[in-house]
C-alpha cells in the first residue's frame, strides 16, 4: 500500500516534469501566438491587446500553472489552424487511438504469451535456428510496410474495407475492420519481440534451483511451469509489455497514416507539418502521460507479483 | 529399505564416470552418512535416488531398489508418484531452492497438493504441524511469509518441513547445513536427529565434512572420484580409517574436534 | 553445434548486410539509370532484366531509385548512430566512472527519456527544429539515441570501475582519460556493439517512418520512407515499387539484426 502511494507520487512528479519540459520547449519555439493568430500584417495595438487577453505577458511558471490547470480540466487552448478548442478537436481522436492501442495490445498479449510459453518448451539445433531467424525477420518488418500490404490485399483486392474511408467509431463493424488490420500491422514485430523475450525468461528460470526442488516434490513438467516458473517469469514480461504499450503508441502514429485512421497520431503529423503548436503540445503531453502511466501500472502489477519489489528502490 | 547395486553414471560431456560401481544400502530408520569432496560422485548418487538425473545427458546402469522397486529405470510418471511422497529431498542452498514468489506455507504443503486429496484446511493443518515439528517459531506467521523474509536457518527448517510433511520413507539431505553458519548448523543437526528418533524416518546425509557426519550418523560411506572407498560404523572408520583417502579426511579434522566424544 | 549456429547467424548477417551495403555504396557512384530521370522506360513496366524492380508512373527505374534512396536512409542511420554512440559513450563513461550527483541526475533523466519511443521523441524535436530538413532529421535522431547508449555504457563502466586491472592501471599512474578510453573501452565492446546494431535498426525505422509521414527527408533527397509513401499511391498499378523498396529495407534490418543476435550472445547460449 505504502509502495503504491509512493509509486503514484512518483508518477505525478514525472508527469509534472515531463509536461513542464514540453511546455518550455514549445514556449521557446512557438514564437508569438498572437502574431500566429492575427498574421504578420496585424497592427501592433491589436497584437498587444491580444497578448494581454491571452495572458502572454505573465511569467513562464505562472503560464505553465495556468496551462496545467487548463489541461487537467480539459481546456487545452486554441488550435492555430482550426480556430477550434484543442480539447474539442482531440476528444474523438483520443478515443480512436485508444481503441487502436488497446486492440493492438490485446492481439500482442494473446498471441505472444502462448507462443513464448510453447517455444520455451522446445529447444535444440533446428528449432532454435528457425525460431531465432524467424524472430529476427518478423522484428525487421516495419508496421507501416505491413500496413501497406494489408490494406492492398484486404482493401484494394479483397474489398473487405476501404482504406482511408474510416467511418467513425459509431459504425462498429466497419470501424473494427480498419482498426483490426492496423492493429495487426502494429502487432507483428512486437509479437516476435515479446515471444522471444518470454521464451528466454522462461528458459533462464527453468535452470534455477527451485525448479529442481519442485521436481523433487513430484511435480510434472506442466505443473512446474504452471505453479512456479510462469509466475517467476512474469515480472520482466510485465515490464516489457509496458514498454510495448509505448511502442504501440509510436507505431500507431505511422500506421494511422497508412490506413487513414483519424487518430491522435495522424493529427500530430498534420499539426507538426503546419506548426500548429498548441495541438502538437497537447498531443505530446497526452502520449507522454500514457507512456508514463503504462510504466506505473506495470510497476504496481509487478509489486503484486513479487513482494520483494516493494522493499528496496524508490521507484 | 533402500539398496543401490552397482550404480554407474556417466555424463556424455565427461570422460570419467561420475559414479562407477557404487553399492550401498540403508536400513529402516537409519541415517547413513555419505562423505566425499566435490566431484566425488556423492551428489550424483543422491540425484540418482531422487530421480533428478538428467537422463538424456548421461548413461546409467545398475539398480536402485526402494523396497524392491527399481527407481533408476522406472518411467517418469511412475517416479513422480514416489517423488516427494516416498522420498523427500533437502538441498544445500535453502534460499535458491525455494520458489521466491510462493508463500512458505504453500511450499511446505505442495507435496500434499500433488500426492493427496486432502482439503485446503487439512493441508494447512498438516503444514503447520510439520513446521512446528521442525521447531519453527510461530508457524502461523511463517506460513504467510515469503522466502526473502526468513533467515537461512529458518528457510532450511521450512525446507525440511516441506520434505517431511507427507512422512516419506526416506529423506535425502544434500549438504543441508553447508551454507549455514556453525551454530545454526548444530541446531539443524539436532533437529534431524530428533526427527529420526521420533518418526523413524530413514535418511541419507551427504556432506564433505566427516566431522558433521560423525555427529549424526552411525554408519558412513566414503566416496572418492566416483568410487566407494570405505564403508562402516562411523566410529570405526573415524578411529581406524583403512583407505588412504579416508585417512587424509580424518587427518584434516582439527585435533580438538577429533577428541570430542561422540554425543 | 552451438558454436556453428552462433557463427551461422554472424555469417548470414554479414553476407546479407554486405551485399546490401555494397549496392548502397555503389549507388553513390553509379546506378543503372538516373534515379530521378523520367521516362527511362515505359510507365509501370514490370520487373525484368532491363528494369530489375520495374518502373513507376513516370517511367523511372525503381531499382536505381531504391539504390539511391537506401543510400540516403543508410547515411542518416549511420550518422545518427555515430552521434548517439559517441556522445552516449562519452556521457556513459564519465557518469559511470566518476559517479556522483551528475550521474544520479542524468541517469534519472535518461530513465524517463528512454521510456519514450524514439520515434515520438524524434518527432517532438523535429517539430521544434522545423520539419522537412535532412540535417534536422539526423540531429533529432542522434539526440534521441544518446540516452540509450549512455545507459548501456554507464552500466558497463560502473561495473569495471573497480576491476583489478583498472585499479592496477590507476596505481601505475595512468590518467583517467587513458583508463577510460584505452583500458576500459575495449572491454565494453561486448555491450556496445550489439547496442550499435540495435541503434542502427531503430534509426532506419525511425527515419523511414518520419520520411513516410512527410516530416523527415523530403524531395529531391528521396529516402526509403518517402519512396514508400510515393509507392503506396500506386500500389495497385505498380506493387513492385512498394514491395521492392519495403523488402530491401526489411532485409537490411534483418541482416543487421542477425549480426546483433550473434554479438549479443556468445558464451555458449543455446537456442
Amino acid at each position: 500500500m505504502k509502495y503504491a502511494a509512493k509509486r503514484i507520487a512518483t508518477l505525478l512528479v514525472t508527469m509534472v516534469v515531463v509536461s513542464f519540459l514540453a511546455f518550455v520547449a514549445f514556449d521557446l519555439i512557438s514564437g508569438d501566438p498572437a502574431e500566429m493568430m492575427l498574421g504578420t500584417e496585424a497592427t501592433p495595438e491589436a497584437l498587444a491587446a491580444l497578448r494581454e487577453e491571452m495572458g502572454l505577458n505573465r511569467p513562464l511558471v505562472v503560464r505553465y500553472g495556468d496551462w496545467l490547470l487548463g489541461f487537467v480540466t480539459g481546456d487545452l487552448g486554441m488550435s492555430y489552424d482550426y480556430y477550434q478548442p484543442v480539447g474539442e478537436l482531440l476528444a474523438p481522436k483520443i478515443l480512436v487511438t485508444l481503441c487502436l492501442s488497446l486492440l493492438s495490445f490485446v492481439i500482442i498479449t494473446v498471441i505472444s504469451i502462448p507462443l513464448g510459453i510453447w517455444s520455451a518448451q522446445r529447444s535444440g539445433g533446428l528449432f532454435g535456428a528457425v525460431h531465432t531467424t524467424g524472430n529476427q525477420l518478423f522484428m525487421a518488418i516495419p508496421p507501416f510496410f505491413t500496413g501497406m500490404i494489408l490494406s492492398w490485399v484486404f482493401g484494394t483486392i479483397l474489398h473487405w474495407f476501404t482504406p482511408g474511408a474510416f467511418p467513425g467509431l459509431t459504425n462498429v463493424p466497419v470501424a473494427l475492420k480498419h482498426l483490426l488490420f492496423a492493429s495487426v500491422a502494429i502487432a507483428i514485430p512486437r509479437i516476435a519481440m515479446t515471444g522471444r523475450m518470454l521464451r528466454s525468461t522462461i528458459r533462464s528460470e527453468q535452470r534455477k534451483s527451485y525448479v529442481r526442488t519442485a521436481i523433487s516434490r513430484g511435480n510434472d513438467r506442466g505443473a512446474v511451469l504452471r505453479r512456479h516458473v510462469l509466475k517467476n517469469a512474469l515480472v520482466p514480461v510485465v515490464t516489457f509489455l509496458a514498454q510495448t504499450m509505448a511502442e504501440i503508441v509510436a507505431g500507431g502514429i505511422v500506421v494511422e497514416q497508412v490506413f487513414g485512421i483519424p487518430g491522435l497520431g495522424r493529427m500530430l503529423v498534420v499539426s507538426i507539418a503546419n506548426r500548429d503548436y498548441p495541438v502538437v503540445q497537447a498531443i505530446v503531453v497526452i502520449l507522454a502521460f500514457w507512456v508514463v502511466l503504462a510504466g506505473t501500472v506495470a510497476d504496481l502489477v509487478n509489486a503484486r507479483i513479487d513482494p520483494r519489489l516493494q522493499l528496496g528502490g524508490d521507484a | 529399505m533402500l539398496e543401490i547395486r552397482d550404480l554407474h553414471v556417466k555424463f556424455h560431456d565427461r570422460d570419467r564416470e561420475a559414479v562407477s560401481g557404487v553399492s550401498l544400502h540403508i536400513e529402516d530408520g537409519e541415517i547413513l552418512g555419505l562423505v566425499g569432496e566435490s566431484g566425488s560422485g556423492k551428489s550424483v548418487t543422491a540425484m540418482s535416488i531422487a530421480g533428478l538425473l538428467p537422463r538424456r545427458q548421461c548413461d546409467y546402469t545398475g539398480e536402485i531398489l526402494l523396497d524392491g522397486k527399481d527407481l533408476l529405470h522406472a518411467d517418469r510418471a511412475e517416479l513422480r508418484k514416489l517423488h516427494g511422497k516416498e522420498i523427500g529431498v533437502v538441498f544445500q542452498e535453502p534460499m535458491s531452492s525455494m520458489d521466491p514468489l510462493m508463500k512458505i506455507g504453500e511450499q511446505v504443503e505442495e507435496v500434499l497438493l500433488i500426492h493427496t486429496k486432502l482439503t485446503k484446511e487439512e493441508r494447512r493443518r498438516m503444514a503447520l504441524e510439520a513446521m512446528a515439528a521442525v521447531e519453527l517459531a510461530d508457524p502461523e506467521a511463517v506460513y504467510d511469509k515469503y522466502p526473502h523474509e526468513l533467515s537461512g536457518g529458518m528457510l532450511q527448517r521450512a525446507m525440511i518441513a516441506a520434505a517431511i510433511v507427507i512422512k516419506p520413507r526416506l529423506l535425502l539431505l544434500d549438504e543441508p547445513t553447508t551454507a549455514l553458519d556453525v551454530t545454526i548448523q548444530a541446531q539443524i543437526l539436532d533437529l534431524l536427529k530428533k526427527l529420526n528418533r521420533e518418526s523413524g524416518i530413514s535418511m541419507l546425509f551427504i556432506s564433505h565434512n566427516l566431522n558433521v557426519v560423525r555427529k549424526l550418523c552411525r554408519r558412513v560411506a566414503v566416496m572418492q572420484r566416483g568410487v566407494l572407498v570405505e564403508e562402516g560404523e562411523t566410529e570405526t572408520v573415524f578411529h581406524h580409517p583403512q583407505h588412504p583417502y579416508t585417512q587424509r579426511l580424518v587427518a584434516a579434522i582439527p585435533t580438538r574436534c577429533r577428541k570430542e566424544d561422540q554425543p | 553445434m552451438k558454436k556453428t549456429s552462433m557463427n551461422g547467424y554472424l555469417a548470414a548477417g554479414l553476407i546479407l548486410t554486405g551485399v546490401l551495403v555494397l549496392l548502397i555504396v555503389a549507388g553513390y557512384f553509379w546506378t543503372p539509370y538516373d534515379p530521378n530521370a523520367m521516362s527511362v522506360g515505359p510507365k509501370f513496366a514490370k520487373p525484368s532484366l532491363q528494369y530489375l524492380l520495374g518502373t513507376d508512373n513516370f517511367g523511372r527505374d525503381i531499382f536505381s531509385r531504391v539504390m539511391k534512396g537506401a543510400g540516403t536512409t543508410f547515411a542518416i542511420a549511420v550518422a545518427t548512430v555515430v552521434i548517439g554512440a559517441v556522445f552516449g559513450t562519452l556521457l556513459g563513461a564519465l557518469t559511470g566512472y566518476f559517479g556522483g550527483l551528475a550521474d544520479a541526475v542524468l541517469m534519472r533523466l535518461g530513465d524517463i527519456l528512454t521510456a519514450f519511443p524514439s520515434i515520438l521523441l524524434a518527432m517532438v524535436i523535429i517539430s521544434i527544429m522545423g520539419p522537412g530538413k535532412t540535417v534536422n532529421v539526423v540531429l533529432a535522431l542522434g539526440l534521441v539515441f544518446i540516452p540509450s547508449f549512455a545507459r548501456v555504457t554507464r552500466t558497463a563502466y560502473a561495473g569495471l570501475r573497480d576491476a583489478n586491472y583498472v585499479k592496477s592501471a590507476r596505481l601505475m599512474g595512468a590518467s583517467s582519460a587513458r583508463i577510460l578510453w584505452v583500458h576500459i573501452l575495449p572491454n565494453i565492446m561486448q555491450v556496445l556493439l550489439p547496442a550499435i546494431t540495435i541503434g542502427f535498426n531503430n534509426a532506419v525505422l525511425a527515419e523511414a517512418s518520419m520520411s513516410y509521414l512527410g516530416i523527415g527527408v523530403t524531395p529531391p533527397d528521396a529516402s526509403m520512407g518517402y519512396m514508400l509513401s510515393e509507392a503506396q499511391g500506386m500500389f495497385g498499378a505498380a506493387p513492385w515499387y512498394a514491395l521492392g523498396t519495403g523488402f530491401f529495407m526489411v532485409l537490411l534490418i534483418f541482416g543487421v539484426g542477425l549480426i546483433g543476435e550473434s554479438l549479443q550472445r556468445r558464451d555458449g547460449e543455446v537456442d
